[in-house]
């Protein structure tokens, strides 16, 4: 009976039977998400900068009677808690349920590598290594022996190479191999004095007979180390009273052995002198000649003194330039396709509300939105060629001198660059902050920088005030003068919301290399996915609710009333007065205008009609509604643009000089967009950041308004 | 005490002592920055806010005052 119950499970679940679970690790950039990029079609993005692969991901493929999962962590030098990363990696290594890991190391910088490696092999769980970057290792003419390195480690070893997909089966092999085998304990020795206490406190844990899923080796190298978890299991054992003073005077010889007084230190240098040993075993290196490497050649230029900053401010230029200038190529015929779009639409929906909804509501305003589309494909593959070349960690070194005296991190300028395309990316690639205080800062100023979203508002303001010679000067101005805001408001934060100690920076300069077109196709699309979809689900939604509240309640008793009256009229002007009469009318009667009538006291210090603090508000859904909502409410219908001569007239008549500065400043700096709150609100990690975000900016902006405000008045 | 942010540019100098506390010291040495590493200096960027350093086949850069807790001597 029990017999055929077993072999019923078998039939019904044969992968389970040959699952394999592997953790993937290795140190930033050596090549693990191109790995697995390699070894199954998964497109995981693989960037040249340390800190790409934020969360794990999990990669499912068959490969021939074996079902793998391989679990993808960040990269990380050593075992430590210092990042996010750090912590994601060791935690899944000490805590999650998994079969085997697959150490990728760099050949070509194999003594580096083999840090994190040896700190593996003490943790009794089956390894294989992967030598990653073979093919380069050969050009540089580095000779690794993986046979002799597999017998001296005690584990396998396997020349890959995730560029050229050499070596993956083999790879694939060896992981199989191993998983089917008994574990064996690597052989990682220490120096003398090292294995001398180890081998007592091992006598101890013998004699006692500890239980333990670790071996007591293992155990007695965590107790050496000062580990934690190790510590807190034993402590309430009868027999630590007798281990600890043990213990002490194991510290005690082995600091003094290495001449320290951190343990840790003199265990670092244990790894690192075993690690020297094996590298001068098994790497023959043809060249010593020590020349400079291509990449020193590069960064002599790129990283310059004087130099490199304007290097910088070029590239950024080109970007930006071919970002709208390209960008605004297919403009014009995206809109012109969402016109045909919405009028082919309308016309097949009878019902008069259902087609305003869908027409003036949904597709106009998920149209907005597709619109900046080019601009964030330009600006994405601007970012990913930045990011996988190596340039990305050349300008944090560069700029984190002029960062640090605001507060700021040298690699907090790529979510600030980014913000000037949109804030939603950009709050995405704070991620690449290490430390949450400094990431937290970098998200609360982002949106200073004025994203693409809000340039219709000003064009439209810059317009309407100033002579067409002097309106590219103040666009200009506004984005220069938000960016300074910004990086004063972050210092601003820094000494009294985010105090603290300094974030240290160090962080390495990986080498240059070429992009691949691959690559940046898959991280371009994801990106540009993520985009299009927001604008499907959340913009769409926002824009029903803008639309229901601009139009209802109905009354139709103004309907009828200047139905009359339209009809009476003689001339085709009047009929269109009377037609935006009455549609101004329904507006204040409307829920929106309600409400700007309800919020106008608070608005009045600014210089601010209802319906301009009505389009404030509509503005909080997106900025792109800003425009629609004034056109709306100065009476020439929903369907304007920002280079609208009638509606630029209609604003410079009813609106102050004073109250347009201080407009346009509220604009500068209030939350960008409902969608990007969400992602701010993900990002931060909790949604009381938000509250704190709104309180900011809001506070922020109505603060510069209101002197703006009186300022212009007094002097002009 | 000579710290590894008094180099000069292009000097070879061996690491003496971490005047780091814990974590950052922790994070030195995960990148190999540990006691008897020949380091040589690459670079200072503007105002020598930031210096690059090599180490083994490794470039780091560190901040002004991270250089200044790296005791070294010339080699």
């Amino acid at each position: 009976m029990k017999e055929k119950n077993l072999d019923q499970n078998v039939k019904a679940c044969p992968i389970i039977a040959n699952h394999i679970k592997v953790a993937l690790v290795g140190q930033p950039n050596v090549g693990k998400s191109m790995l697995i990029n390699s070894v199954s079609n998964a497109h995981l993005h693989v960037g040249n900068f340390s800190g790409v692969t934020v969360d794990k991901t999990e990669v499912l493929f068959d490969y021939g009677n074996h079902h793998f999962t391989v679990v993808d962590l960040p990269g990380t030098y050593a075992f430590s808690d210092y990042t996010i990363e750090e912590r994601v990696t060791h935690d899944y290594l000490c805590a999650e349920e998994y079969d085997i890991i697959i150490n990728v190391v760099d050949s070509t910088n194999l003594e580096k590598n083999l840090q994190l490696t040896s700190e593996l092999l003490t943790m009794s769980k089956k390894v294989v290594i992967a030598l990653n970057m073979s093919d380069e290792a050969d050009k540089e003419g580095i000779k690794l022996n993986a046979e002799y390195m597999s017998e001296l480690l005690g584990v396998p070893c396997i020349k890959v190479s995730a560029a050229t997909k050499e070596g993956i089966e083999e790879l694939i092999q060896a992981v199989v191999t191993k998983y089917e085998m008994p574990q064996i304990n690597p052989k990682l020795v220490f120096s003398e004095p090292v294995e001398e206490e180890i081998a007592q406190i091992v006598w101890y844990l013998d004699k006692h007979k500890y239980a333990a899923t670790n071996t007591h080796r293992n155990i007695a190298i965590n107790l050496l180390k000062n580990n934690k978890k190790t510590y807190a299991r034993l402590h309430d054992n009868p027999i630590w009273t007798e281990l600890q003073p043990i213990l002490i005077e194991a510290s005690k010889h082995i600091e003094l052995h290495h001449d320290s007084d951190d343990i840790k230190e003199a265990f670092a240098e244990e790894y690192n002198s075993f690690n020297r040993g094996v590298v001068a075993e098994v790497v023959k290196q043809k060249t010593i000649v020590e020349k400079k490497t291509t990449t020193e050649k590069i960064d002599n230029i790129l990283i310059h003194p004087i130099f490199g900053i304007p290097i910088f401010l070029f590239f950024m230029w080109t970007l930006f330039q071919l970002t709208f200038e390209i960008g605004a190529i297919p403009m014009d015929y995206i809109d012109a396709f969402f016109g045909w779009f919405g009028e082919t639409i309308g016309a097949t929906i009878s019902n008069e509300d259902i087609r305003s909804l869908i027409v003036d509501g949904v597709i106009s305003g998920v149209g907005a939105v597709v619109l900046f589309v080019p601009n964030i494909i330009i600006l994405f593959i601007g970012i990913a060629l930045l990011e996988s070349t190596g340039y990305m960690s050349r300008v944090a070194f560069l700029l984190d001198g002029f960062f640090h005296k605001f507060g700021l991190h040298g690699q907090s300028f790529i979510p600030l660059v980014t913000g000037f395309g949109c804030s939603i990316p950009a709050y995405m690639s704070a991620r690449i902050l290490k430390n949450d205080r400094d990431r937290l800062l970098t998200l609360f100023i982002i949106g200073f920088m004025s994203c693409g979203a809000r340039l219709p508002v000003y064009v439209l303001f810059a317009g309407a005030f100033f002579s067409p010679e002097m309106a590219g000067n103040i666009l200009f101005l506004i984005y220069i003068s938000g960016a300074l805001l910004g990086i004063m408001a972050a210092k601003v934060l820094k000494l009294t919301a985010f105090k603290g100690v300094d974030e240290p920076f160090v962080m390495e300069m990986p080498k240059y290399r070429l992009p691949s077109l691959k690559l940046i196709y898959h991280t371009v699309l994801t990106k540009t996915m993520m985009y299009l979809k927001k604008a499907g689900t959340f913009i769409a939604g926002a824009a029903m609710l803008v639309w229901f509240l601009s139009n209802y309640p109905h009354n139709s008793l103004l309907e009828t009333e200047y139905a009359t009256k339209i009809e009476k009229a003689q001339t085709e002007t009047a009929k269109k007065k009377l037609q935006f009469s009455l549609d101004e009318a329904l507006l204040e009667q409307s829920y929106l205008g309600r409400i700007g009538k309800f919020s106008e006291p608070m608005f009045e210090p600014l210089g601010f009609d209802w319906k301009m603090s009505v389009a404030l508000q509509t503005g909080l859904a997106a900025k792109e509604v800003v425009v629609s909502t004034l056109g709306v409410l100065y009476s020439l219908g929903g369907d304007v643009d920002a280079e609208d001569n009638s509606l630029m007239g209609a604003i410079s008549q009813n609106i102050s000089f004073a109250s347009a500065m201080a407009f346009i400043v509220v604009i500068m700096i209030y939350l960008p967009c409902l969608a990007a709150s969400v992602v701010f609100t993900r990002e931060a990690g909790h949604i009381k950041y938000f509250f704190y975000l709104f309180a900011f900016t809001s506070i922020v902006a109505y603060v510069m308004a209101f002197i703006t405000y009186n300022l212009v008045l007094v002097l002009v | 005490m000579k710290t590894l942010f008094d180099c000069h540019k292009e000097c070879k100098v061996r690491i003496v002592k971490l005047h780091a506390k814990d974590d950052l010291k922790q994070r030195l040495i995960s990148f190999g920055l540990m006691k008897n590493a020949k380091v040589e200096v690459l670079e200072h960027a503007p105002a020598k806010s930031t210096i690059e350093v090599k180490i083994g086949k490794m470039r780091i850069a560190l901040r002004a005052q991270e250089a200044e807790l790296i005791e070294v001597e010339e080699v």
